[in-house]
């Protein structure tokens, strides 16, 4: 069984599409300081209820050269709602993403990563390395927590300091395997 | 006044079920209902999933009505349900609310 990346693990190159057909790189050294990659889906609650303040971080972090990436691996055979198709119709009814969503079609990315659960949240360096996995916050049924670890780590991160709190336990729905 | 039938279904790939199990319980022990008196049931395969016709996990039925019934168009089966608390905000779990106003309609 893969047993995912670690803290310190360099996190492996892959290019995904985002909704408008845009080819990605997921993994490996980036041009920014940081970029996060978290797993996520159209249908699970913990997926939804999180996502827009994920988003929100996405946006604001944009600013200082952090890049997000929203990654679905789902299995859209059995869960049709996490479709390539769901996946635009929903960027188009949520009136455009301010980060790319991406798919995972075959799945190589979440298997290589480790990813578990929808959401399950990583955070690489610019050399690649991952300083940061777990959810995003305490609590999906709390807004005002407001991606806290996350942004906790990437304030870390953009301030040239070790990663307070490195891991959390991912909370989610599992990934729905092929 | 008559004790109803409490089931909770779930499935182990949403690990909402112990929250939702616990809020039940709670709403259980408010109305002076027996908190153990719940038939907790592990859905395991789809087969099982479409002969309890369930809509995913956490199910909660009382006398076979679910305390907050799919809207149209949820897929079920194998999957995680999407609640909406009363407060409009999504969530795991189905709102202890609607759970406590379940109980007291299937009592009377």
């Amino acid at each position: 069984m893969n047993r995912g990346l670690r803290i310190g693990d360099v996190a492996p190159a892959y290019t995904l599409p985002d909704t408008n057909g845009d080819e990605h790189g997921v993994g490996g050294a980036s041009g920014g300081p940081a970029t996060v990659v978290y797993f996520t889906c159209n249908h699970c609650p913990y997926a939804l209820a999180w996502n827009d303040r994920l988003l929100r971080a996405g946006e604001e972090y944009a600013e200082e050269g952090v890049r997000f990436l929203a990654v679905n691996p789902n299995d859209a055979e059995r869960y049709p709602l996490d479709s390539y198709e769901a996946m635009i119709e929903r960027v188009r009814n949520e009136g455009g993403w301010p980060i790319p969503y991406l798919r995972d079609e075959t799945q190589v990315v979440a298997r290589a990563w480790g990813a578990r659960t929808t959401p399950d949240v990583f955070v690489h360096d610019r050399d690649g390395r991952v300083v940061y996995r777990g959810a995003p916050d305490a609590d999906h049924m709390d807004d005002s927590l407001n991606a806290r670890w996350l942004r906790d780590a990437l304030d870390d991160v953009l301030s040239d300091r070790e990663v307070a709190r490195p891991q959390t336990e991912p909370v989610g729905c599992s990934i729905k395997w092929k | 006044m008559r004790t109803p039938r409490i089931e909770l279904l779930w499935w182990e790939g949403c690990p909402s079920y112990e929250d939702a199990l616990a809020d039940l319980r709670a709403a259980l022990r408010e109305a002076g209902l027996d908190p153990g008196a719940v038939d907790v049931r592990e859905i395991r395969t789809g087969d099982q999933a479409e002969g309890e016709r369930f809509p995913g996990s956490p199910t909660i039925r009382i006398d076979g009505r679910d305390v907050q019934p799919p809207g149209e168009g949820e897929p079920g089966g194998l999957t995680c349900r999407v609640y909406r608390r009363r407060d409009g905000r999504i969530s795991a779990t189905p709102d202890p609310e609607d759970v406590r106003e379940a109980l007291r309609a299937a009592r009377e």
